[in-house]
């Protein structure tokens, strides 16, 4: 994880498409697609809105290694719909996870880019997110991990939002975005006071994976290179043991999210949040690398 | 209608429910016995406090009263919109509450939820769809967005969208399309103690729940892509 | 959206791969899929695109690409989201490539 990564060598995760991704974070080689391009359909819900699909309606699933370790995979492409999950993309995904439950991997990579439910299928999208829903929790149950990868252009919004957090942990770059509606929805319904979506340097410090890293919503930050996603799943992956299903973690969690509701009350930005969290300087934050970010982490008050 | 009336027609043996800043919980008599009511009324915008009010009342239930079955009243206008939810990750909050029902299912706790009034995306993700079975009152309104707002972001005339709606229940608004897609067991004329019951002895008698919404969704021909989807990749 | 069906005469393509997919359907872009055809000195090209009235840039861009390229006995599908000439005869000899094996 703290090998330096040359900069020139880095090949961003933001930017590449979900084909590359997967072909860069698992195991050279080791990929095998299900329902591979030649042997789909695109959405014939787009068809009849006169909208050109795609033959993996934006979601590519297989199997393949990572560390050398057996793996199921999901990858979201952000550059096909917004990654917006329909029927055939939330059910691939679907039969994607009862598969791991049925083959137990080392674990499931769910490479998320999507602002959620796809409007065009939005009944198909949304019942589909909770099947995914669902089935993340009855894989985890089953013993699988199944380990969110947050870094693409579109993030982890709405319905994949959630799945996010249901996962076992999410890797996620300073690049990544993670929530629940999007800015845009927001700044639409509850104006352009309540949070300006053109503002970037804003959206990050809300939404960001720095943000979300401070705040304990995601395990692991990595910078937005694919090598580093791959690092970042492998050391997360290492030694996991997936917890049984109980109320002693819930509660957990429970007291964790209601402690943090009360301490940071009131507050609308991230600058506010990395103050009381006692960061001497919140406004150099945004300008950290990944490695101080985490080491400053470490030394922040428990 | 009210809410009262709601919760008088589903348990006339008598109901302990009370509604603090929009959330509903409490308790109800049935003729098998105690059942626990929780949800929404408003319709509410869910936020963390809702989120972790209901969430903890879920693991309260689990751990003091083991097996009780969990009635879920559904009224909600979807995620509260505010940038300060949004900082605290409020799909964080919302996962914690499907977490917290899928929980119950697993510990023994049967569960049904009633959509009473709305029932809109991220709110009704984190417990409405949770639940082992969904139902809707007939004057429910489910959905994603309406199709005036989904012709503006999809720039697709409404015309359009309102003419396909009349052959696909792919994605206009109605109880009806999530009915034949799966997702809604069945639509209630009004809130009945009998449907109510019937429905919560059915899932007893079921044993643990499983995810059959895509089962039914194909056999009520309203989603007919996902299962074979689903098969083959379970087949590849 | 546009459906357009082409046919053209070409050198037989020498595959190395069952099919190749290469692009996107994003803004500006497209995906190309190359699959065996029925005659091995021919290619036939389906093309769904969103931009409207294109036809006849779309018949002279791919005739270019098949009378320069040993295309024969494939079958070409393109999902198309307005990408420009430039990058559909890009897309077209990076699909090829990859469904030859380079060894076009």
């Amino acid at each position: 994880m703290n090998a330096p990564i040359n900069p020139s060598r880095r090949h961003s995760y933001f930017e590449a498409t979900a084909r590359n991704r997967v072909a860069a974070v698992l195991d050279a080689g080791s990929f095998t697609e299900f329902l591979p391009p030649e042997a789909s359909q695109p959405s014939p819900h787009l068809a009849v809105l006169d909208i050109p699909g795609a033959f993996d309606d934006g979601v590519i699933v297989g199997s393949a290694a990572l560390g050398g370790q057996p793996v199921l995979v999901i990858a979201q492409e952000g550059q096909f719909m917004g990654g917006a999950v329909g029927e055939i993309h939330g059910a691939k995904i679907v039969g994607l996870l009862r598969r791991a439950m049925a083959e137990k991997p080392a674990a499931v990579i769910l490479m998320v880019d999507s602002g959620g439910v796809r409007l065009h299928e939005a009944n198909a999208g949304l019942i589909a997110i909770s099947e995914i829903m669902r089935a993340v929790l009855d894989t985890r149950a089953a013993g699988v991990p199944v380990l969110a990868l947050v870094g693409g252009s579109c993030g982890a919004f709405g319905g994949m939002g959630i799945v996010s957090r249901l996962c076992s942990a999410i890797v996620m770059s300073e690049e990544g975005r993670l929530a629940l509606s999007g800015p845009e929805v927001i700044e639409t319904v509850a104006g352009v006071e309540e949070f300006d979506s053109k503002d970037r340097a804003l959206v990050w410090r809300v939404t960001g994976g720095k943000q979300r890293y401070l705040t304990g919503d995601c395990a692991e930050l990595v910078e937005d290179d694919a090598a580093a996603f791959r690092q970042g799943a492998i050391d997360v992956l290492a030694g996991w043991t997936e917890p049984a299903p109980s109320s002693a973690t819930l509660r957990a969690e429970q007291d964790r999210l209601t402690s943090r509701r009360q301490r940071f009350a009131g507050m609308r930005d991230g600058l506010e949040v990395w103050a009381a969290l006692g960061v001497p300087d919140p406004r150099q934050i945004p300008i950290m690398d990944r490695d101080s970010l985490v080491a400053l982490r470490k030394g922040l008050p428990a | 209608m009210t809410l009262h009336d709601i919760l008088d027609a589903l348990f006339p043996a008598g109901h302990a429910v009370e509604v603090s800043d929009q959330l509903v919980a409490g308790t109800a008599q049935t003729a098998t016995g105690t059942v626990a009511v929780l949800g929404t009324t408003g319709p509410a915008a869910i936020g963390h406090d809702i989120a972790l009010g209901l969430a903890g009342r879920i693991l309260d239930i689990v751990d003091r009263h083991p097996g009780r079955p969990i009635v879920f009243l559904v009224d909600t206008k979807g995620q509260a919109l505010s940038r300060a939810e949004e900082l605290l990750c409020l799909n964080g909050s919302l996962a914690h509450l499907a977490r917290c029902v899928d929980l119950a299912r697993r510990q023994g706790h049967v569960s049904l939820a009633l959509v009473t009034g709305e029932a809109v995306s991220g709110g009704f993700l984190s417990f409405g769809l949770m639940a082992d079975k969904t139902y809707a009152l007939a004057d429910a309104q489910v959905r994603v967005m309406d199709l005036k707002a989904m012709a503006r972001v999809t720039k697709i005339a409404h015309e359009r969208l309102v003419e396909l709606a009349g052959s696909s229940p792919t994605f206009a608004p109605g109880a009806e399309n999530y009915q034949r897609m799966g997702a809604i067991e069945a639509i209630w004329p009004a809130p009945s103690a009998s449907l109510l019951e019937a429905a919560l002895a059915n899932q007893a008698a079921a044993g643990p729940a499983t995810d059959g919404r895509m089962a039914s969704g194909r056999a009520r021909d309203g989603r007919r892509l996902a299962a074979d989807v689903v098969a083959a990749v379970l087949a590849a | 959206m546009e459906n357009l069906e082409f046919r053209f005469n070409a050198q037989p393509a020498r595959p190395a791969a069952g099919a190749a997919l290469c692009g996107v359907v994003g803004s500006g872009n497209l995906e190309i899929l190359i699959r065996p055809g029925d005659e091995a000195d021919a290619c036939t090209v389906s093309v769904k695109t969103s931009a409207r009235g294109f036809g006849k840039i779309w018949e002279a861009v791919i005739a270019d690409f098949a009378s320069r390229h040993p295309v024969g006995g494939t079958r070409i599908a393109i999902n198309d989201m307005g990408a420009t000439p430039a990058v559909v005869t890009l897309r077209l000899g990076q699909a090829l490539g990859d469904y030859t094996g380079g060894a076009q």
